[in-house]
């Protein structure tokens, strides 16, 4: 007995001389698809592959450009770059970063199952000039290439070719030859993949050969776990099982402030919602309103604007953690501009007799398509937005349903099947020209601008400055054209944004996290106390 | 015999068919699976191809052809959502859904059976009337709010099992079970407890109802004119009479325990084929939805077949017939 209680003794006096292993266990709502870097260009994947993989940039905690990969970069002329390229970083398996596997990386992104062509078409060639640095060609004037990079891994081209990973994962092929990526990584990033089972469990592992000795983070494991049940997940955070939780969902937020150890952490998100109204058609697919559509009329779509109360949907459906505005930018986004970023007047007067000026001083009706499971309570804010409607007399019938069948019907493979939806955005590229050039640039099928504009909202005007901004490389006039876009936007009213959402994560005392305004959870930003 | 089993088994495959055919005809109610197979920057154009591809603007017809010529050999295709093959996810989730409905249905029995002739012998005792009424809570919660709670009592506040997934797994030639290690026992409990619940109470229920009935019967009273003991009666005659109609009502509900664990799987992250299948919904994931539908239908119809058989072995009349 006594032997055994010496062994013992010793067995903790040993554990306590090795390195603290901290180990970090966090659920999410889902899990990612696929662990190839190049599968899906969704936020939430490439949040969590950018733990393993790494781009050339990066955004830090406040969503401000960092270099990663790169060390630094000059724009020698409107479409060359000059990238110097990080020394001594090791992939995973020990293979040395070079200039190939940036270029490998960039010709991956263009093959048929890569999601990431958008990314790969902003650059027409890259040049090795030596082992670390590279000469970037763009096919036209380009002022935030090292923006469209953050999100774009490398992968190592040695490994890639061995394993026959060479081509993105498809969606379409069971079997492929290029499916290794998807189950197995191999990238820079400070954390390794250990173990997987899709939507049961991943774990990873400090990676001890990272390039970045002085990392802020303490974390040596990870453990994470889809949970798809909202409940679930906030009483696994409640129960101790976890140290994170996200997203908590806000109904459950005075749960979290009433117990111990657990809190809340809500900064605006950088995804908008906002409203948007079919311009184009000459009389509404659903509306009492015959022969003609009323949405055309700027002063009905003002009406609308100062009839609804965003201030009071804060309050009452987003226990006032939400941002109201009148942008679809919000201000962590590059080209931001406070003053046009004032919601309209909540003035109802105003809004009534706009509406009799237009011709319809007793209303009329108008269907509605708004997700159920896609915002941060988005069928309670069209809900809102229906009874405020209501009171100037334009009587909503609300259509909620499904992300999938909602996307399905207002997208325009159903040639948008809608006249008045609720969509939200967040700019990948955290710059305000992915929000005009999707949302508020004339819809155009060929030239794949306005994808995004349900309502094809157009003005030339605002088509031509988009066309400047993306040519411009002078970052102040470049921001004075933004203003200028916006500006004539919302003066059209060309749509009718509601506010930032909160962002909600559940967290452990015990943890200290910086929370970025994209909903990404960096590792590195984690603490263990 | 063994052609009633073989005419069953022929017409298990039509039961499939029909199946198959009524899910292929509402999936194009479901949405749109590219919407959640690709980035929000991917174009129309290349979004338009990749449903090409996929073969989803063929007609449901084509589609439900081409379904059922890849799976006569075997293929279900890749699920849109985790991009495996659908047969190996299938594989991999269905240890979890069958020793999660085994367990529970074994609970269900184990408790719901004496329970249920304690009922029927001592209908105006005390404990009874509170087993009756208990079971009525039990019957009328639904099975989401039952497992919320559990995990409010004894995750939550008392802490004492794990609120979510399977705890640790051993993995003997591919099957993986959660029977070996204690925080996969530990994981078990308040799921199985959630989706026994109901079936107990059905079972409590069916049983008092039907033994009530045979205890009238005059077979019954004749026995108890011969002067066996009530032991006798009641167990060796009532109780086997009562099996018959409970049997099968038992059988399908095994079928329903392992059908619509659903909820029970989504409420404790449980990763068996009821999760899976929820957020191939949710994903409009049609691969996964068809073969997973199809698997139920062919469970369903096993076990319809196994309680038919069960029939012979408890009823020597059948037996008679059956010659």
């Amino acid at each position: 007995m006594k032997r055994w209680f010496t062994t013992g003794a010793l067995a903790l006096t040993m554990m306590a001389g090795q390195a603290q292993a901290e180990t970090f266990s966090w659920a999410y709502q889902g899990d990612v698809q696929s662990l190839d870097p190049h599968g899906l260009n969704e936020t939430f994947t490439l949040g969590f592959l950018g733990n393993v993989y790494e781009g050339l940039t990066t955004y830090d905690a406040k969503l401000e450009l960092q270099p990663l990969l790169a060390t630094e970069w000059e724009n020698t002329d409107p479409t060359h770059w000059r990238f110097k390229l990080r020394e001594n970083v090791t992939f995973h398996n020990g293979n040395p970063f070079t200039a190939d596997d940036v270029i490998f990386s960039w010709n991956r992104g263009k093959t048929p199952g890569s999601d990431m062509k958008g990314y790969s078409a902003k650059i027409s060639d890259i040049k090795k000039v030596d082992d670390h640095t590279i000469e970037v060609t763009t096919p036209t004037p380009n002022a935030i290439l090292p923006r469209d990079l953050t999100l774009f891994y490398i992968m190592d081209k040695e490994w890639s070719e061995e394993n026959k990973a060479g081509e993105a994962t498809s969606p379409k092929d069971a079997n492929g030859a290029s499916s290794f990526a998807a189950s197995h990584e191999n990238g820079t990033g400070p954390f390794i993949v250990v173990s997987r089972q899709p939507d049961v469990k991943t774990t990873f592992k400090l990676y001890d050969g990272y390039w970045n000795k002085e990392l802020k983070s303490n974390v040596t494991d990870v453990v994470f776990t889809p949970i798809s049940e909202d409940a679930t997940r906030t009483a696994a955070l409640l129960s101790g099982n976890l140290d994170m939780v996200y997203p908590v969902p806000i109904q459950d937020w005075p749960r979290l402030e009433g117990a111990q150890g657990v809190k809340v952490l809500n900064a605006p998100d950088v995804r908008t919602v906002f409203l948007g109204m079919d311009q184009f058609r000459d009389e509404l697919l659903y509306s009492s309103v015959k022969g003609k559509n009323p949405l055309k009329d700027k002063r009905v779509r003002e009406a609308m604007a100062h009839a609804i109360d965003l201030g009071a949907i804060n309050q009452k459906v987003m226990r006032g953690a939400a941002n109201p505005t009148g942008l679809l930018i919000g201000p962590q986004v590059n080209g931001y501009n406070e003053e046009l970023g004032k919601p309209y007047d909540y003035d109802a007067d105003a809004a009534k007799k706009l509406l009799a000026d237009a011709g319809y001083p007793d209303g009329f009706e108008l269907g509605m398509d708004c997700p159920n499971n896609r915002y941060v309570n988005d069928e309670l804010i069209c809900r809102a937005v229906a009874t405020y409607l209501a009171r100037i007399g334009i009587k909503i019938e609300l259509n909620a349903q499904p992300k999938s069948t909602y996307f399905a019907k207002v997208s325009p493979q159903s040639g948008n099947d809608t006249s008045f939806y609720m969509l939200g955005w967040t700019p990948t590229t955290v710059d305000a020209d992915n929000a005009l050039f999707n949302l508020v640039h004339s819809f155009g099928k060929e030239s794949g601008a306005g994808q995004f504009n349900y309502g094809h909202y157009s003005n030339p005007e605002i088509d031509g400055l988009i066309t400047q901004i993306q040519n411009e490389t002078d970052q102040a006039k470049r921001q004075d054209l933004i203003n200028q876009a916006f500006k004539l936007l919302k003066d059209d009213v060309g749509y009718l944004p509601v506010h930032q959402q909160p962002l909600s994560w559940g967290v452990r005392d015990t943890v200290e996290v910086q929370q970025r305004a994209d909903d990404v959870l960096d590792f590195r930003n984690v603490m263990m106390k | 015999m063994v052609f009633f089993v073989l005419k069953r088994l022929a017409q298990s495959v039509l039961v499939m068919l029909v199946v198959a055919l009524i899910a292929f005809a509402l999936f194009r109610y479901v949405g749109d699976p590219v919407n959640n197979m690709v980035g929000q920057d991917t174009t129309l154009e290349q979004r338009e191809q990749l449903r090409d591809e996929l073969g989803l603007n063929d007609a449901v017809f084509v589609q439900f052809g081409r379904f059922i010529g890849n799976a006569v050999q075997g293929n279900f295709g890749q699920s849109y959502r985790l991009r495996e093959p659908v047969t190996d996810l299938l594989a991999q989730r269905f240890p979890a859904t069958f020793e999660l409905s085994v367990v529970s249905a074994i609970l269900a029995l184990a408790i719901g059976i004496p329970m249920g002739v304690y009922t029927a012998l001592n209908r105006r005792s005390i404990l009874s009337r509170s087993f009756m009424t208990l079971s009525l809570v039990g019957i009328s919660l639904p099975t989401f709010l039952i497992g919320i709670l559990l995990i409010l009592i004894f995750g939550v506040i008392l802490r004492w099992l794990p609120t979510f997934g399977r705890g640790d797994v051993v993995s003997i030639g591919g099957w993986t079970t959660g029977f070996l290690t204690k925080s996969g026992l530990e994981s078990l409990i308040m799921p199985a407890i959630t989706l026994a619940i109901f079936q107990m109470t059905l079972v409590v229920r069916l049983i008092r109802a039907e033994m009530l009935e045979v205890l009238r019967a005059d077979y019954v009273k004749f026995a108890r004119a011969r002067g066996l003991t009530s032991r006798t009666i009641n167990f060796s005659i009532a109780l086997k009479n009562t099996l018959v109609p409970v049997m099968t009502i038992i059988g399908l509900q095994i079928g329903s325990i392992i059908a619509f664990a659903i909820i029970t799987e989504s409420v404790f992250q449980w990763p068996g084929m009821g999760l899976l299948f929820i957020q191939a919904i949710q994903n409009v994931d049609i691969p996964v939805m068809a073969a997973y539908l199809l698997l139920i239908a062919f469970i369903f119809v096993v076990i319809n077949l196994v309680v038919d058989v069960l029939y012979f072995v408890v009823d020597p009349r059948l037996r008679v017939q059956g010659r």
